[in-house]
């Protein structure tokens, strides 16, 4: 509690002043991309595109891995920030938990796998399933949603956790339909027949997955980003902070938390298609709860309720898990510290695997993130006051009023 | 908008009272004539099974549906306590070195007790640890914020276990011998007996806590209106961590019970078996110690009577799928009685 409120005023004292004169200076270009918002970001990631690959060439990433190695690597964090901006719909802009995200992208995934496969023996062009597979993932979310979305948050919760776990295990379990374990393989990989001068999509070449999850990446921003601040983005922040207030104003709040559910379930399902297409191989074991939850991580850290900062986090943290935890492992081996007594424990640092600690750190990022930044990183405006200044905090009396914060006004 | 919960302790049934008690025994027998049809006349075992099964979750599911009803939150790390309580417990009867069947009665006594007082002593202690430094502050932020840091409890728990005890299933010893007692008609396994006693006395002296001494009712009035249960002199923090401190213990039983029962654990138990109690407590009707009891058991009879059928693999989808249609159409479960804030 002291932790929380004792850096609240001090980053707060200085924070407008600077943001004071930063956003002076950026005045042309903010109001520049306040007119031509898709523009921006068509332009964002076009340089993002561009700089990433080019930031790998120089050491110290230049040391952890080819150039291809990297943008291989840049293709797979795309489907956790494809993810991570859909649950950011729901999570953070809607205020509804869904902790069995990973259901709809195992949704898009085989949906993908059922119309571009030998299994099915279908064979329709990736680029036809992307909306295909958004569509069904959607219809899936509304199916899950319309009983279920009634219930209060928490209940909610849990719901969407039993069908996160429901539908790999029906993916397992019906293994006529679905070949069981050990999935369905063989799956058609996307092709431009050399439209853009990116060669073709295989397996030794990442540039044109690459590309492609960009492009999807920057048509999901800009349809979200108009979205949230349309009418119904309006609707979701009003129900996420007052279901009740909301429904007053005439707000129909079921529908506006359907659409919530599935707007987040069609990025899913894109993200669905594109991971299918790019492993080229589905399997139940993909989609487990780890993947819900380390999307959840992600739009906590990045910061709920901002696009740029869901995805900026789900990015940072897809490559600390990837990258970071690996380069750990080597720099600490390679450092020959001795090993020491904790207690009963003898550490050895050295042969520590940090790989085997991520979740114990998603844990440790998510309850000290909780606790000390609830807004995430990359906050947004609203969000952090509404997480900081609780409006019934004050009615409800706070139950330990510490020294802290009876001086902070 | 604080919403008004079912209170903790004895649900408030007056002439329901006896249409519970006929329903049970009615349901009871059906859930017999089922599998025993479904096992071939092995429905006796298959019974006792799903009786057994039901007493552990019903004793997780206590802990949800205790912690829900006083601070209104859904402890997911509640089932990694379980995990780590049957972890404990494997850890104490290893390290004293047990292996087999000890057939001592007096000495298997000893241990028995010894083991439940620590794992439970341990996982309480544990319990009130997560409280005061994960939920604690939190108590007055937005619901999505102890939500989203019980998440992260549950994966510190589950990581330190996996990392620093065993990446894979150990094998408990199990102490207690397999004799069968026949009793009248009914032959039953020594383990399932002392299980399904132990459950019945450990909810019946958590029953009597709640209902009949001066911390139960700073509980159930902390429950009801946590401020003016301060007003009228309750200390709230000591209540919530009492509250954490008895739930994470039943836990830790459970855990104990899983041992000796399965034989085995493993990191990830936690996540299905707390999902499981937790679908437990809703059935029930969640803040109602009574309803989360009788929801485990009906949790235990779902499973085992998927399984009979040959549809053990598809047991978490019906269990998914009964709290799903509970929750839409009854949500405030089967002894629920107050509803909540539009549940």
């Amino acid at each position: 509690m002291t932790g929380r409120r004792g850096t609240g005023p001090a980053t707060g004292g200085t924070a407008p002043g600077v943001r004071g004169r930063l956003s002076r200076a950026l005045s042309p270009a903010t109001a520049f991309s306040g007119r031509h918002q898709s523009l921006t970001t068509v332009v964002t990631f076009a340089v993002i595109g561009i700089i990433l690959p080019v930031i790998v060439l120089f050491p110290p990433f230049s040391g952890f891995g080819t150039q291809n190695d990297w943008v291989g690597g840049f293709a797979d964090a795309g489907i956790f920030v494809l993810l991570a901006i859909g649950l950011n719909v729901v999570v953070g802009w809607a205020g509804l938990l869904d902790l069995g995200y990973a259901a709809f992208f195992a949704i898009g995934s085989y949906t993908y796998a059922y119309g571009a496969s030998p299994f099915t023996g279908v064979h329709i062009p990736f680029w036809a399933m992307l909306p295909v597979g958004a569509f069904v993932a959607a219809a899936f979310g509304i199916l899950l949603g319309a009983p279920t979305l009634r219930l209060r948050g928490d209940y909610l919760a849990i719901v969407t956790l039993g069908f996160g776990e429901i539908v790999p295990a029906v993916f397992l379990n019906a293994s006529t339909l679905t070949n069981g374990t050990n999935g369905i393989v063989g799956l058609d990989q996307p092709s431009l027949g050399r439209l853009f001068g990116v060669g073709d999509f295989g397996f030794t070449n990442p540039w044109p997955y690459f590309a492609t999850i960009l492009a999807i990446i920057a048509v999901a921003f800009m349809l979200l980003s108009r979205l949230e601040n349309s009418r119904l983005g309006r609707a979701w922040v009003a129900i996420r902070e007052d279901e009740l207030a909301a429904a007053s104003m005439g707000i129909n709040t079921v529908t506006t938390k359907l659409l919530a559910f599935a707007i987040g379930a069609s990025t899913a399902g894109l993200a669905g298609v594109y991971s299918a297409a790019k492993l080229s191989i589905v399997s139940p074991d993909q989609f487990n709860f780890t993947v819900s939850f380390t999307v959840l991580a992600m739009v906590v850290l990045g910061g709920m309720g901002n696009i740029w900062g869901v995805a900026a986090g789900a990015f940072l943290v897809f490559e600390l898990q990837s990258q970071g935890l690996k380069q750990l492992n080597t720099f600490i081996g390679s450092l020959g510290l001795p090993s020491f007594q904790l207690g009963p424990i003898t550490v050895d640092l050295a042969t520590i695997n940090f790989l085997n600690y991520q979740y114990l750190l998603y844990g440790l990022a998510l309850v000290l993130m909780m606790l000390l930044r609830p807004e995430g990183l990359f906050p947004s405006r609203r969000r952090r006051r509404e997480l900081h200044e609780s409006p019934d905090e004050a009615e409800r009396g706070n139950v330990e009023l510490s020294e802290a914060e009876a001086v902070e006004p | 908008m604080t919403p008004a919960t079912a209170p903790l302790g004895r649900a408030r049934l007056s002439a329901g009272r006896w249409n519970l008690a006929l329903g049970t025994i009615a349901a009871l027998v059906a859930a017999y004539v089922i599998m025993d049809l479904g096992a071939g006349g092995e429905g006796q075992a298959q019974f006792i099974n799903a009786l057994t099964i039901g007493a552990i979750y019903a004793l997780i599911a206590l802990g949800y549906t205790m912690v829900y009803g006083i601070i209104e939150l859904i402890n997911f790390a509640h089932g990694d306590v379980f995990m780590v309580g049957s972890f404990v417990s494997w850890w104490l009867l290893t390290t004293i070195g047990f292996s087999g069947a000890i057939t001592d009665p007096l000495l298997l006594g000893v241990i028995l007790a010894v083991g439940f007082v620590f794992s439970m002593g341990v996982m309480g202690v544990v319990g009130m640890i997560i409280e005061r430094f994960a939920y604690r502050p939190l108590r007055n932020a937005p619901r999505l914020a102890p939500l989203i840091t019980a998440i992260g409890v549950s994966f510190i728990l589950q990581n330190v276990i996996q990392v620093g005890v065993s990446n894979s299933i150990v094998t408990t010893p199990q102490i207690i011998p397999n004799t069968t007692l026949n009793i009248g008609p009914v032959s039953i396994r020594a383990i399932n007996l002392f299980i399904i006693v132990l459950a019945v006395v450990l909810m019946a002296a958590l029953q009597l806590f709640i209902g009949r001494t001066r911390l139960g009712r700073a509980m159930r009035s902390t429950a009801i209106d946590r401020d003016a249960a301060q007003l009228m002199g309750v200390d709230i923090n000591t209540t919530i961590a009492l509250t954490f401190f008895i739930g994470s213990g039943l836990a830790g039983a459970a855990g104990v019970v899983q041992g000796l029962y399965f034989g085995v654990t493993v990191f990830t138990l936690g996540f299905y078996a707390g999902l499981f109690a937790f679908t437990a407590a809703v059935l029930g009707g969640i803040g109602n110690t009574t309803g989360a009891a009788l929801g485990g058991f009906v949790i235990g009879f779902i499973q085992v009577i998927a399984a009979v059928y040959g549809y053990g693999v598809w047991s978490e989808v019906v269990v998914f799928t009964a709290l799903v249609l509970v929750l839409v159409f009854r949500p405030t479960g089967i002894l629920g009685q107050q509803l909540g804030e539009r549940a």
